[in-house]
């Protein structure tokens, strides 16, 4: 069966230029049903490679499709990779990618026909890349992938492309993203140049120790940035908000920016012999981590919260893979592909149900009115959070592990880390849905934005919240950390089945085991000690807009790292971009351009005194060629 | 006479043709002036048969003929071009009532 893993991109291709073609005179069904029927149909699929991977037996297989590029010693096939890691990736883009189509059919209910098929057309595509990312032998497929999920990203922030500034949104997420893909590209280059070959197989087995490889992981690790939203390249997300929040949820939260993290944990024995880049990866994880966190604990949108959250997380993943705990990263973005993609379709469902109300100031209350959504929620917080049993916990707990193993001062940052995250989720968990309703008007305290009665969102919509809630609490059991496995005989299950690609030998160096219960310990108390606190401290809100002061003001204000980027690079970039079109464009080209018509204008006029009409002028030149015969005949000698 | 006159003589009268063939404006002038450069050709070519004649008269008495002979010819075609110019001028001026060449730049288009 895997010999047939190219069908699985080709459904999602498929739904793309059906939906494309066929969505200005077809009905909304036909969108929804093929953008739907589609992804199943790769759910299915991935789940038949999954069983057939799962197997003791199974040998990576390489399916080539046709010669891409070869030239001199250098191939580069068109060739997909099933191995347990991108059958792991699969599973995970197609089935939380199925459960945000359906909830789509019902978010994007209010669009007109042709506008609902063309966000099922692009959600399609992006589908179809993203599989192509995971799926590919070789790093140049890979960057097809990549560079076709920023294409997506961007069509899909610009979705209501009618506002100026969602549209700035989208172009700003493409434009960082095309600054990472500068550094991955140069990495591509140099790998053909040092090893010949851009397949993983080939690139694995020639590394070796030494500068070569830094530079190489490093550039990697430039592209990951832009990708997966680290410093510097990270302030496209939160403007990504623009975007509807299915979309949010499926780009932004589950998919395109674990890419990022795929690549690297793809590329783990290069960055096993890179130290340096490995060091590089988890400072810059953790230093965004923690600055997301202080960024969203004074958002007020719901959805910036959790886009920060994202960012947050993300620096969370890097940090294990820069501590080499892959397992443990990839472990994390499976958990949080579940509770973050819930979190962003439950605040869909809030934002539906409020009619486009984002502000957290003015909810509050809304548990009696939306139940599954809140329940939902409460689920996904407990998740993010860190709580056992939830799946986060364990994630999360097997990063902070192996960061206090190579160093355990990260691993105290990164605890604070998980506290604030503790905090602003349930900040935002409690400001939307305990105390009472803060939105409408006086009196009519349950009545929202148009004046209608808030209620809970149609089953399309809940329906997958239920599904990524019960993946939230249970999926953490796959990755069961060593000190339970003694007791329980159970095992790592996740760790077991990557082993072939995520060899032993590249994980960091193990913590005694009463350290672990100790450290275990400490982080559960002090997380459930934030949530408590977050939630006291919010549960009697009242609507205020005082403007924030001193530190706060700074982490409401992002850290003010959008208007420095303005400053430094936007403004010189467009001043230089000014100059250039004023003395090169206008001078020189325009000049010479014109000045070519102006020379052929001039000497057509000169030309036409040939054809004067004059009988005088003609007879001159008869007689001046007679001259020159004359000349010719008798001065130039034959 | 040394030949050397009858060449100048011939040469000037053969510029002044062409000077008014392209400076004059009238089309009438403009035929005196053709009329003129060959009758300047024709000067020279009578003075050189003239020569050849007195160059070679004792041993053959027709020395020289030919230049004369050719006169004729070019008086021949001088009549006859002179006759179909000024009726083409005749019908010209019968319609646009003026022999300025200038006036005629149809060709222009």
């Amino acid at each position: 069966m895997s010999k047939f893993v190219y069908l699985i991109p080709l459904f999602p291709f498929l739904g793309f230029l059906l939906i494309a073609f066929g969505r200005k005179e077809l009905p909304r069904v036909f969108s929804s049903v093929i953008g739907c029927g589609s992804i199943l149909v790769s759910f299915i699929l991935s789940l038949v490679i999954f069983f057939e991977v799962r197997q003791e037996e199974f040998q990576t297989e390489v399916v080539q499709l046709f010669s891409f590029i070869h030239f001199d010693k250098v191939n580069i096939p068109f060739a997909f990779q099933v191995d347990q890691l991108s059958s792991l990736f699969l599973l995970i883009i197609t089935g939380v990618g199925f459960l945000i189509h359906v909830y789509s059919t019902a978010y994007m209910q209010e669009e007109k026909p042709e506008h609902y098929g063309r966000y099922f057309s692009y959600l399609n595509l992006f589908i179809f890349f993203m599989l192509m990312l995971v799926l590919g032998s070789n790093y140049v497929i890979m960057f097809i992938g990549w560079e076709g999920v920023g294409l997506c990203s961007y069509l899909l922030i610009g979705y209501w492309f009618k506002n100026d500034e969602y549209n700035n949104a989208a172009r700003k997420a493409f434009i960082m993203n095309r600054i990472g893909d500068l550094g991955f590209l140069i990495a591509v280059f140099w790998m053909i140049a040092e090893f010949g070959s851009t397949s993983f197989a080939e690139v694995f087995a020639k590394a070796s120790t030494g500068t070569t490889v830094t530079i190489i992981t490093l550039l990697l690790f430039v592209g990951a940035t832009g990708k997966s939203a680290q410093i510097p390249l990270y302030t496209w997300l939160p403007d990504a908000m623009a975007g509807p929040t299915p979309v949010s949820a499926l780009i932004h939260a589950a998919t395109m920016v674990t890419a990022g993290i795929y690549m690297i944990a793809r590329s783990n024995v290069l960055y096993s012999l890179a130290p340096i880049s490995q060091n590089v990866v988890a400072i810059v994880g953790l230093t965004t981590a923690i600055l997301a966190a202080f960024i969203a604990l004074k958002q007020n949108d719901i959805k910036k919260v959790l886009a920060y959250s994202t960012v947050s997380q993300l620096g969370y993943m890097f940090l294990g893979l820069g501590v080499g705990a892959y397992v443990g990263s990839v472990f994390h973005v499976m958990t949080h592909a579940f509770f973050k993609a819930l979190l962003f379709l439950a605040a869909g469902s809030v934002i539906h149900a409020l009619h486009h109300e984002q502000d957290i100031r003015r909810m509050g209350g809304l548990k009696k009115f939306l139940p599954i959504t809140h329940i939902t929620f409460f689920l996904g917080c407990l998740a993010i959070a860190g709580i056992p049993p939830f799946s986060g916990f364990f994630s999360k707990d097997e990063i902070l592990i192996a960061a206090y193993a190579h160093n355990p001062v990260l691993y105290w940052i990164g605890l604070g880390g998980a506290l604030l995250t503790a905090f602003y989720m349930f900040r935002l968990y409690t400001l939307t849905f305990l105390g009472n309703y803060r939105g409408g008007h006086g009196d009519h305290q349950h009545v929202a934005g148009g004046g209608h009665q808030i209620h809970e969102s149609p089953s399309a919509m809940t329906i997958p919240l239920v599904v990524l809630a019960i993946l939230s609490v249970i999926g953490g059991f796959v990755g069961l950390p060593e000190i339970f496995n003694d007791k329980l005989g159970t095992s790592h299950y996740l760790q077991h089945f990557l082993a072939p690609v995520i060899s032993e030998a590249h994980e960091g160096p193990h913590v005694a085991a009463n350290t672990e219960y100790i450290l275990l310990g400490v982080s559960v108390a002090a997380i459930i000690a934030s949530c408590v606190f977050a939630a006291n401290a919010f549960k009697s809100y009242k609507y205020s807009d005082e403007k924030p002061t001193g530190l706060a003001k700074i982490f409401a204000n992002k850290f003010y790292v959008d208007e420095f980027y303005d400053a430094v690079i936007v403004r010189p970039l467009k001043a230089f971009a000014q100059f250039l079109n004023d003395s090169v464009e206008r001078l020189a080209i325009d000049g010479l351009v014109n000045g070519i018509g102006k020379a052929v204008q001039y000497g057509s006029r000169q030309l036409r005194w040939l054809q004067s009409g004059q009988v005088a002028a003609y007879v001159l030149l008869m007689v001046i060629s007679i001259i020159i015969f004359f000349f010719v005949q008798f001065f130039i000698k034959h | 006479m040394p030949i050397n006159y009858y060449i100048l003589l011939s040469l000037t009268l053969f510029c002044i043709g062409i000077v008014g063939v392209l400076t004059r404006r009238n089309a009438i002038i403009i035929f005196m002036c053709i009329e003129l450069m060959l009758n300047a050709v024709n000067l020279l070519l009578v003075a050189f048969s003239k020569m050849h004649h007195l160059q070679h008269a004792q041993l053959n008495p027709a020395a020289g003929i030919d230049g004369q002979l050719f006169v004729f010819f070019i008086m021949v075609v001088a009549a006859a071009e002179v006759s179909v110019g000024l009726a083409i001028i005749v019908m010209l001026y019968r319609n646009v009532h003026s022999v300025e060449v200038n006036f005629l730049n149809r060709l222009k288009h």
